[in-house]
């Protein structure tokens, strides 16, 4: 299984902030392969409280007869926000590295 | 989250019947009801938006309601048994799992005075529970999916018992067999039904369900030994003591349990526990049940089968004769809908044309067959919830909408056929007679493609809209229909249209509708992955279909060896294209790859300048195609069909445009390739494409197949005007000019 390294697979992380959905480099497909896994067995879900307008990130527990845990804030009105939030997390704890960048500023988009 | 919901009694309604509506409000006491017309039931601000029109019927209105559960779990009951107080049982079992506490093998349970007997595991150890509470268990463990006889004896009297476990195979170092016996202290026998895989509780619900295969049942009339009563068939000397024999390779395609002893305790299956399942006897040369039924004598019992939730109806509504086909839904709210809470449901149903042609009555020239086996195949799709590594594959986080934590919330309403079991086993059995959370308008499904996130029945409506939008007459069938009343039911039609994506097709509705098409029919294939998984009806049971993964193609959940055929039927289930007729013998091309992100234009080909498709392009000059749309963003996604010669494609196929461009997530499908290869994204994998293709059939019709799930996603794109649309108006105004292509 790949090993995220920090420094090789930075070029994938800006690659991710401009466009978190859509046709990626194998590089980054390579990232998001090994950051999208759990062993825990939990997993991150988007709760989206109303359509085309709200989201707030929830965690199902591995039990599935556990409840689902929601987030009450950051509340979202932008999908692609909440994909770079969690990628911002899973690769603080993939590497121990902060990624300090916003989301896609206005001028940017 | 979601605070009002519920189910029809029936997908498909004539003219003159009634349907009835089942509603459980999680909130408050009151709801209001009306009917509304479907026409298209995405919000996605980039489309032109919902429009679910009131349709004022005498439904109109508010009712009483209250919230209501399903009683999930399979099991057996025989009535007749007459109270148990000196007897012997026995079962060979193949416990599935062992971390669930109190599963019940088998009862004789009064719930309320607590008498009677049960049988059951807990966390892994075999016990006998008599009453008042009273308990023993034996200290020994039993191992998962490793069959087992157990047996006890029990004289209610003086409470005097024997509770016995033996491995049907030892494993060496393993200590799963033992014997106990003593007294459980006097006891009374319950005047209750005999339960197998469950007892009844206090709520007066039937709960504390095994979870594994149960074969040979036995009830015997006073104390005999675990070493009579392990032995499988029982010897025939004990044949005189028998109080019931439960045979369950016997009757196999029903939901009763033939008691072979002189008795007949019959008993009844309810919540459909799987048949026609190997028993702890098969050998492996016969794969068919019909070919060795005393193979397979298991029947392999849920916690979380469900049949019929079995709600009572809070509405009904005569339709009046003159009711015009077409997608209606019952609309229900409770108040406001809020971030907070969702407190509205629409509830889809079909009206069909009527049962009886009247004459005189010109019906339209065109049909939509709504592909309600695959509504029902896919009802309450909860792979999201129970599978990891399934955002690598949508490529983005897992979308969850409040219907999708109502579903999480309440795992009574049991699954769809992509869905394992608790215990690991896959679900072959789904019925519509419960919620189907992800069949509705305002549905967006984590398995929709990006933007619109719509699958199955909310993406079809962007057809309807579309229909809507240009003004085209048309009659609504359903699958149910077709496989009920077969081919006399489409035979006038010119033109049948197919949802976004009709995969899950009976025989009888596979027969015919190629007894239409190779009359002259012309079948407009709107989707992809058509005509892909053979399933099997009940000849009981209204509203339930059966399918086996077997074999090959893309699964969720492999059927066992040996356990490939039907039960329902007997017919050998799995792929269509592995019972030697692939999609391509019906639509021209067949399913190719899988991608759930992102979606692709398509690009002309030569063919799109042979007269004979000269219609299908009148007004489009483009080269791409479907370079836009609310699934994806683009005419070719989610599923891809392509032509395929060798496997039916007739020879006078055109390909008028091919889809290019694809993700690295549009995957070729599995059984596209033998070794695995690593090039199967649709970036580096030249297979990985959607061909739009038409042809002309011997009798004078034609087919015109689009190849995509994701094409329905691209027609209401710039209010309709686009040359997705456009094609797709040019196909159809052709097919319904009577004019013979040949």
């Amino acid at each position: 299984m790949y090993r995220i390294n920090p420094e090789m697979d930075q070029q994938y992380v800006e690659e991710f902030r401009r466009q978190p959905v859509g046709r990626h480099s194998p590089g980054l497909m390579r990232v998001l392969n090994t950051l999208r896994y759990d062993p825990s067995g939990k997993q991150i879900v988007l709760f989206c409280r109303k359509p085309f307008a709200e989201w707030q990130i929830a965690e199902m527990p591995a039990n599935r007869l556990d409840p689902l845990v929601f987030e009450d804030s950051p509340i979202f009105t932008n999908r692609d926000e909440a994909e770079w939030e969690i990628f911002r997390r899973r690769w603080f704890k993939a590497t121990g590295q902060h990624l300090n960048q916003p989301f896609r500023s206005a001028d940017e988009v | 989250m979601l605070k009002i919901l519920g189910y029809p009694d029936r997908y498909s309604v004539a003219p003159g019947e009634a349907i009835s509506f089942q509603i459980s409000l999680e909130e408050g006491d009151a709801f209001s009801a009306k009917i509304v017309r479907v026409l298209n039931g995405d919000c996605n601000p980039a489309g032109p938006g919902l429009d679910l029109p009131h349709h004022p019927s005498s439904v109109d209105g508010t009712y009483p309601g209250q919230p209501r559960r399903a009683d999930a779990g399979s099991y057996l009951i025989a009535e007749s048994v007459p109270p148990l107080d000196n007897v012997s049982f026995r079962a060979l079992i193949w416990p599935t799992l062992l971390d669930r506490r109190g599963q019940v093998i088998a009862s004789q349970w009064d719930a309320a005075a607590k008498t009677g007997f049960m049988l059951e595991l807990d966390e892994g150890k075999l016990s006998l529970v008599t009453g008042g509470g009273m308990r023993q268990t034996l200290p020994h463990s039993l191992l998962e999916r490793k069959w087992y006889a157990v047996s006890f004896s029990l004289t209610a009297a003086t409470g005097a018992f024997r509770l016995s476990l033996s491995p049907l195979q030892k494993d060496f170092g393993v200590d799963d067999a033992g014997e106990i016996a003593g007294s459980l202290g006097p006891s009374i026998a319950a005047a209750t039904p005999f339960i197998l895989a469950g007892a009844p509780l206090a709520d007066g619900t039937i709960g504390a369900h095994f979870n594994g295969k149960i074969e040979g049942p036995t009830l015997v009339a006073g104390a005999e030994s675990h070493a009579t009563l392990a032995v499988n068939p029982l010897p025939a000397a004990i044949a005189p003591k028998l109080i019931a024999a439960w045979d369950f390779s016997d009757g196999i395609c029903s939901t009763t349990a033939i008691d072979k002893s002189a008795f007949r305790h019959h008993g009844r299956l309810v919540n459909l526990p799987a048949r026609g399942m190997k028993g702890s006897g098969w050998t492996g040369v016969h794969h068919s049940w019909q070919a060795a039924p005393a193979e397979y004598g298991a029947v392999h019992f849920h916690e979380d089968d469900l049949y019929d939730a079995g709600w009572p109806a809070d509405i009904i509504w005569q339709l009046p004769e003159d009711a015009k086909s077409g997608a209606y839904a019952l609309h229900v709210t409770c108040g406001e809908t809020e971030p907070e809470a969702m407190r509205e449901c629409y509830i889809p149903f079909f009206i069909r044309p009527p049962r009886v042609k009247k004459p005189g009555v010109t019906r339209p020239k065109v049909a939509f067959l709504a592909p309600t086996c695959s509504y029902m195949a896919y009802a309450n799709h909860g792979e999201h919830i129970t599978v990891r590594g399934v955002e690598r594959l949508m490529g983005r986080l897992l979308h969850f909408g409040h219907q999708d934590v109502y579903l999480y919330d309440h795992p009574e309403l049991c699954h769809s056929l992509y869905d394992k079991h608790a215990d690991g086993s896959g679900v072959c059995y789904s019925s519509r007679m419960r919620p189907n959370i992800n069949c509705a308008p305002r549905y967006h499904s984590w398995l929709g493609g990006d933007g619109s996130s719509l699958y199955q029945y909310n993406a079809d409506t962007h057809l309807f809209g579309w229909l809507a939008h240009n003004d085209i007459g048309y009659d609504i069938i359903t699958d149910e229909d077709l496989h009920r009343d077969g081919y006399p039911l489409i035979e006038d039609y010119q033109v049948i249209l197919t949802g976004s994506h009709p995969e899950y097709h009976s025989t009888a509705m596979w027969d015919a509708m190629k007894s239409w098409i190779d009359r002259g029919g012309r079948l407009m294939y709107m989707g992809g992955n058509g005509w892909y998984w053979r399933i099997a009806f009940h000849d009981e049971l209204p509203g339930v279909i059966e399918v086996r993964r077997a074999e090959d193609g893309i699964r969720s959940w492999e059927a066992e060896p040996g356990e490939y055929y039907h039960s329902f039927t007997g017919e050998y289930g799995g792929l269509w294209r592995r019972c030697g007729r692939p999609p391509n013998m019906m639509a021209g091309i067949g399913f190719v790859a899988q991608g759930f992100d992102v979606s692709s234009p398509y690009r002309r080909a030569p063919d799109a300048d042979n007269p004979r498709a000269s219609f299908v392009f009148e007004g489009v000059e483009d080269e791409v195609i479907g370079d836009f749309g609310l699934i994806g963003g683009g005419a070719a996604g989610i599923e891809l069909d392509c032509i395929n010669r060798l496997l039916g494609s007739p020879p006078n196929i055109l390909r008028l445009a091919s889809s290019e461009d694809h993700s690295p997530l549009m995957l070729l499908v599995n059984e596209e390739f033998t070794a695995t290869l690593p090039n199967l994204g649709g970036d580096q994998n030249e297979k990985v494409r959607a061909d739009l293709s038409f042809y002309e059939t011997p009798a004078g019709g034609a087919v015109f197949a689009t190849g995509s799930i994701a094409w329905c996603g691209s027609l209401p794109w710039n209010n309709y005007e686009n040359n997705v649309s456009r094609i797709t108006l040019n196909a159809l105004r052709r097919f319904m000019d009577p004019k013979p292509f040949v």
